[in-house]
């Protein structure tokens, strides 16, 4: 995996556009666009998403009612984990590369990534993780069923499918590194002149930090994996009191990796929304710098946050404090980013088109969960409430109407700049109240549940929590149907043959809207573009 | 070659190396995941995947090789080249400190803890004194000593460093005898540090019933020590691909990242025994 | 600014939620259970009052906006202004929620001290968490007992039927619940023997991981007699949903001749005193598959085995509790063929309490097995790990 592996760049370029590109599957599979590339990865992301959704479904249907109606505990613990391993590794990072790959080299004036092969092979490697994580249902055993925290000693009970789930790991973390390596180098390395880091889209800026993180965590999951799989087969005892090892120092070096993590998936999301409030309300992004200064705090402060999730396992009181402190800091920068953003939208001159309206659905939402977040925090509250749904509720409103919604918001937006046509507008007004409506119906009463005490990862519940789940499942399936709304908006997109203008937005003003027209060529910037 | 160009961008053509790549891991996790769980089957896709991964390897590399020496590779590729490098062996400086970290955690907190007071109640003979196999049955065994082959092995390391550096110098003087000189030392250096590493590792299996198995103290130093001897035989066999491309007459005093990347890489290897030296054989 | 207010000021504003909501139903709870320990007061207030700061600064941040959005839109002919950078407002907002988080931070410090200081407890309790029950351990009194869920299986299982009608207390209640004093500092050494697993009763403001090989220890005091109900809050496998907490707090007098009942019945019982600080051995050992082994070295490993697995239902004599757990001093198949025990052990009697030890690695179970057959009046010879390994396929 040396980076030296792929390269390019030549001195007489024009003649090399003779290279017959293949077409149907072997364009695919041996492309080395980053547009082909990006593309990839966001339907792929959009199949995991579905496939973890199903996941997601059949537990709420579970949870519908008290009482074991449709699967029994050790299948309902599965599809728990599988769900979150799919969400977080298939669907919402992968979506995040997909936008980096059509984006960035777009926004910075580059011509490509900086190594497009090895672009590729970072896709192709989420292909054969994701088949080893699905197809770990259907070997003896069953699925992984420890949650998607990988906690040993459980794990080191359970059958091969852990094993596949930590090669899968192994695979995505392979796949994340070369990814960064390549997003960090290609930023830093082919702007367009002109083009200085403090004039770079913000979306730039998050993927930079995000890259930044990726390549510090990744491998360290990696070796905690790599640990758990010398535990279960090689009679090592990192994790077993009994040789001198600690299971507690599994969750430090996973959650050292799990806290960035989650950092991982909203900072691009900060990067989408920062493209898109400033473009509707038809006014600069207010606080450049500061956003960009944020994001770095931001990121900073996530390594050492970590202990949050580990407050219930008997730290001494001088651990509990740090980590308490430490994590009550990231609202500090993340506050900068919602005034910013607000900031933004004041005295603007402001429309509402779908991707505005999911820009405006992230804010609140987000900042539900920012706030349940610092509640968790404060650690004798995260006693009562740790691994209940408060907890479950936390994270959805950050991740689903967080990390997703911005997902969605981008999608809508750059649809026209990706497929040369117009979405419908309408449509795209339905599934964002559909989703907001859907999502709050499943989520917002979880923190009840959890205030009330109902441990997460049950298959079954006792009967006080009965009418919160009701309606928690309820708004899940609502929730869950409303995204085949965005299926069809985005294949009917493609498909409707409805040309938008080259500058669909009028205040969006990135190079991708200045300087290309819709949809941007295969290649874009065959000679370097003019920054001012 | 050299400059920036003016006006026009190349593009990378499309490549089966990637796929093929793909194909070679999912063989392999397929077959390690057979042959781990008890079935000898495994052997069969997992052996294919290491071929078709050597395969690929090959013909990869070989296809960058050659676009290097065609001359494609300007300025700014080579810097790419740099910052991907230099990424990289951040992410490996991660990959040790995860095990680092369970070396420490271990140390500092989770044995001392098996020891304390409450923990009586569970362990009730346990004393905690590293090096310990934890309170389990522990086997009799005994650490390695530092001041043996291990201060040999640092000695043999610290003169690879020089002996790379001083290829590198001879190379940018155009000395090309200096060179493959330089180079040759550095390799048979590594190998033989690689020699002993396996030797420390029969005796103490044999001797100082010092194993894998052997509670956290085994897990740590054979994880350690592993994971780095795996990284020096990495780079020794790309030190050995840099020594054939320079007698090949590959590289020129302006133009050798990929012997720059190797020699960084050997750098890397370097300090990360120094901190094994220190923390796993010394205190 | 100190955040702790009476409570008298929190308690109308849950009440105000629940209403908000439209809820009159007592089922749809919106708020922490009332608290039944200092500790959980504690908490009780925190979570209030920072909720409240938070709704606070929610209003204001999203009254600007949606002022903003209503104001500033196109369609109402706003025009766009173009100032984007404020260096004194950035300061502002960041100065502001900065000093807002040490107020909360300043009250919060003070619970995690005052729940992390364990000195002076007036009684302690080792909780033991197996899959999937609780044991509880009274060290001074010498009382120790096991805790599991009763709720019926026919409650729960409803795949192919409609289950039964269930009980009010369905998935929370346990066949001996823990009983403590009212108002004396309960000292919790809490550990577990298999896996993760999380004592967790919200209204004594307790949630603390079992780590298996690790004793954590934690406090609480119930402020009032009553029942108090938790669940198992980390995931330890199939049966996670179903190892409920009881608590059950009694005046000292009442908690005093319940000690004296629990003794008594011990006594007559005929088990062996339990002594204090039994070991158990709580965790997997080593399993080294290449290890050659000799009887006495798996016989050793194995009885530690036994005490932690075996014991609770074979005794540690081996007598068992006949007839509901067979005796394995002199057992016919103890002394049978090994493979036939391994083989039962491995996977369990299927309708009886002889539950699959899978779980157990190679080495553990070669180990145990030979312990059983090597131990009293048995001598039955070893079981190696290359034996159980062959079984396992
Ligand atoms: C995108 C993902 C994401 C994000 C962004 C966050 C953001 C935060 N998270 Fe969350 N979290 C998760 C994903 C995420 N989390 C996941 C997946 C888990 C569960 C893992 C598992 O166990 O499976 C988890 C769990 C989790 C826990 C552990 C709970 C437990 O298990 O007991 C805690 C505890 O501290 C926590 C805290 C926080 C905090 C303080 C933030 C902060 O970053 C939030 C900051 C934002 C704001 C505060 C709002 C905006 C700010 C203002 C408007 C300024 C003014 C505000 C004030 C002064 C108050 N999170
Ligand atoms: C990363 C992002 C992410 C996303 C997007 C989601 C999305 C959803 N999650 Fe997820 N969730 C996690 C991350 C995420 N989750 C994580 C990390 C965990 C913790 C796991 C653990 O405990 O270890 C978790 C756990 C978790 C739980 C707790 C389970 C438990 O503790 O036992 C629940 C329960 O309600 C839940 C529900 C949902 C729902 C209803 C959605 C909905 O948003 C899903 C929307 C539904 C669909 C998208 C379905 C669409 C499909 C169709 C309509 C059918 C069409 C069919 C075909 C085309 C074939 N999630
Ligand atoms: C939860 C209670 C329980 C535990 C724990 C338990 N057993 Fe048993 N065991 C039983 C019961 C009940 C039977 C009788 C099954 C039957 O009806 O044949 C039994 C039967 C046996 C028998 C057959 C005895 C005979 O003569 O028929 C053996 C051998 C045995 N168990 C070994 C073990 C070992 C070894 C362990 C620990 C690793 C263990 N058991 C743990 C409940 C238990
Ligand atoms: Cu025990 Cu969950
Ligand atoms: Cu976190």
């Amino acid at each position: 995996m040396s980076a030296a592996a792929p390269a390019h760049g030549h001195d007489h370029s024009h003649d090399e556009h003779a290279h017959a590109h293949p077409t149907g599957l072997k364009r695919w599979l041996f492309t080395t666009n980053h547009k082909d590339i990006g593309t990839l990865y966001l339907w792929f992301s959009f199949v995991m998403f579905l496939t973890g959704g199903v996941m997601a479904l059949l537990i709420r249907a579970e949870l519908f009612q008290p009482g074991l109606q449709f699967v029994n505990p050790e299948f309902f613990n599965s599809l728990t984990t599988v769900h979150g391993l799919v969400m977080v590794f298939g669907a919402i990072m992968p979506a995040w590369v997909g936008f980096a790959n059509w984006l960035i080299p777009m926004q910075i004036g580059a011509p490509d990534m900086a190594f497009p092969r090895m672009n590729n092979w970072s896709f192709w490697l989420v292909v054969p993780a994701a088949i080893l994580l699905v197809a770990s249902f259907f070997v003896p055993g069953g699925a992984a069923a420890s949650g998607w925290t990988l906690y040993p000693p459980l794990i080191i009970q359970q059958g091969m499918s852990i094993d596949m789930t930590i090669l899968a790991v192994h695979i995505l973390g392979a796949s994340s590194i070369m990814g960064s390596i390549n997003i960090i180098t290609t930023i830093l390395n082919l702007r367009a002149p002109g083009m200085t880091l403090m004039k770079m889209p913000l979306f730039a800026w998050t993927w930079l930090i995000t890259a930044y993180l990726l390549i510090a965590v990744m491998p360290v999951l990696a070796g905690a994996v790599t640990m758990l799989l010398t535990d279960r087969h090689f009679g090592t005892s990192f994790f077993n009191a009994a040789g001198g090892g600690d299971p507690t120092m599994f969750m430090h070096i996973f959650w050292f990796f799990g806290h960035p993590e989650v950092y991982i998936m909203i900072l691009p999301a900060f990067g989408v929304v920062s493209a898109i409030i400033p473009a509707f309300a038809r006014k600069p992004l207010f606080g450049y710098a500061s956003m960009v200064y944020a994001t770095a705090s931001i990121a900073i402060l996530s390594f050492i946050v970590w202990g949050h999730h580990m407050f219930t396992v008997g730290m001494p009181a001088a651990g509990n404090l740090f980590f308490m402190y430490a994590t009550m800091l990231i609202a500090v920068p993340t506050g900068v980013k919602i005034f910013n953003w607000i900031a933004t939208m004041w005295k603007g001159s402001m429309t509402f088109e779908t991707p505005m309206l999911f820009s405006i659905g992230f804010l609140c939402l987000f900042t539900i969960g920012g706030f349940s977040g610092l509640v968790l925090a404060i650690t004798p509250v995260d006693i009562t409430l740790h691994n209940t749904y408060y907890v479950v509720a936390h994270f959805h409103y950050v991740l689903v109407s967080g990390a997703l919604f911005a997902i969605f918001a981008g999608v809508y937006f750059w649809l026209p700049k990706w497929t040369g046509n117009m979405y419908h507008e309408g449509l795209g007004k339905l599934h964002f109240w559909l989703s907001v409506i859907g999502f709050n119906i499943a989520f917002f009463p979880q923190h009840f549940l959890g205030l009330a005490g109902m441990p997460r990862r049950i298959p079954d519940y006792a009967l006080q929590f009965a009418e919160w789940n009701l309606w928690s499942s309820v708004g899940a399936f609502l929730f869950g149907f409303s995204q085949l709304v965005f299926l069809y908006v985005v294949i009917e997109c493609i498909r409707s043959g409805r040309k938008c203008e080259d500058r669909p937005w009028e205040g969006a003003d990135s190079l991708e809207w200045t300087h290309l027209p819709c949809p941007a060529p295969y290649h874009t910037f065959e000679t370097v573009p003019e920054v001012k | 070659m050299g400059n920036a160009q003016p006006g026009g961008y190349y593009y990378a053509p499309p490549s089966h190396w990637p796929i093929v790549g793909s194909a070679a891991l999912l063989l392999m996790a397929i077959g390690g995941v057979l042959l781990m769980n008890g079935y000898g089957s495994g052997w069969l896709p997992f052996g294919l995947g290491i071929a078709v991964l050597v395969y690929m390897l090959f013909g990869w590399f070989g296809a960058v090789i050659r676009e290097s020496q065609g001359g494609l590779f300007n300025q700014q590729v080579d810097m790419s080249f740099r910052w991907s490098m230099g990424w990289f062996i951040f992410s490996e400086v991660m990959f040790f400190a995860a095990f680092f970290g369970a070396l420490f955690y271990a140390r500092v907190y989770s044995l001392p803890w098996l020891g304390d007071p409450e923990n009586k109640l569970l362990w009730p003979e346990f004393q905690a004194r590293w090096p310990s196999a934890g309170p389990y049955l522990p086997p009799q065994f005994s650490a390695m000593h530092a001041w043996g082959i291990p201060a040999l092995n640092t000695f043999l390391l610290l003169t690879s460093g020089v002996t790379v550096t001083y290829a590198h110098w001879a190379l940018r003087m155009g000395n090309r005898k200096g060179l493959v000189l330089g180079l040759l030392a550095t390799v048979l250096l590594g190998f033989t540090f690689l020699g002993f590493q396996v030797y420390e590792y029969v005796h103490a299996y044999g001797d100082l019933n010092l194993k894998l198995t052997t509670g956290v103290f085994g897990s740590t130093f054979y994880m350690l020590t592993g994971f780095h001897g795996f990284h020096v035989t990495l780079g020794a066999i790309m030190l050995t691909v840099i020594l054939f491309r320079s007698m090949a007459g590959h590289f020129t005093a302006e133009h050798h990242f990929a012997f720059e990347a190797v020699a960084w890489y050997w750098h890397f290897v370097d300090v990360v025994w120094l901190l094994l030296f220190v923390f796993v054989y010394w205190v | 600014m100190g955040l702790d207010m009476p409570r008298t000021f929190f308690r109308p504003a849950a009440a105000a939620a629940a209403l908000g909501a439209g809820l009159a139903h007592a089922a749809y709870d919106v708020d922490i259970l009332p608290p039944a320990s200092p500790i959980a007061q504690q908490i009780y207030d925190l979570h209030w009052a920072i909720l409240w700061v938070c709704v606070v600064i929610f209003v204001g941040v999203f009254g600007t906006m949606f002022y903003s959005v209503f104001k500033h839109r196109k369609s109402v002919g706003a025009k766009a202004a173009q100032f984007h950078e404020n260096t004194t407002v950035e300061l502002v907002w960041t100065v502001i929620p900065f000093v807002i988080l040490i107020g909360m931070a300043y009250p919060a410090t003070k619970t995690v001290l005052d729940m992390k200081n364990t000195s002076n407890p007036d009684i302690t309790i080792k909780v033991t968490a197996y899959q999937w029950a609780w044991e509880y351990d009274y060290l001074q009194d010498g009382v120790k007992f096991a805790s599991l869920l009763s709720t019926p299986r026919s409650q729960i299982e409803e795949w192919e039927k409609k289950g039964e009608k269930k009980n009010a207390d369905y998935l929370l209640e346990v066949d001996r619940p823990m009983v403590v004093p009212v108002g004396k500092r309960v000292r919790l050494l809490v550990t577990a023997n298999d896996v993760i697993h999380g004592w967790y009763v919200p209204q004594l403001g307790i949630n603390q991981y079992g780590i298996p090989g690790f004793v954590k220890d934690t406090w609480f005091t119930a402020d009032r007699p009553g029942v108090y109900r938790g669940q198992c809050s980390q995931i330890c496998g199939k049966e996670h949903g179903y190892m409920p907490i009881v608590v059950v707090a009694k005046p000292p007098e009442e908690y005093a001749a319940w000690v004296k009942e629990q003794q008594a019945k011990a006594a007559a019982s005929g088990a062996a005193p339990v002594q204090v600080a039994t070991v158990t051995h709580a965790v997997a050992m080593p399993d080294d598959p290449n290890k050659k082994w000799t009887l006495e070295e798996l016989r050793t490993a194995g009885a530690k085995l036994y005490q932690a697995n075996c014991a609770p239902c074979h005794q540690p004599t081996g007598k068992g509790m006949p007839p509901a757990f067979p005796a394995l001093d002199g057992s016919r198949v103890v002394n049978g063929p090994k493979a036939a025990q391994v083989a039962l052990v491995l996977r369990g009697k299927q309708g009886t309490a002889m539950a699959s030890f899978a779980q157990l690695s190679d080495s553990e179970l070669a180990a145990v097995i030979t312990y059983t057959r090597n131990a009293w009046g048995n001598k039955a010879g070893e079981v190696l790990p290359a034996d159980v390994k062959s079984a396992r396929q």
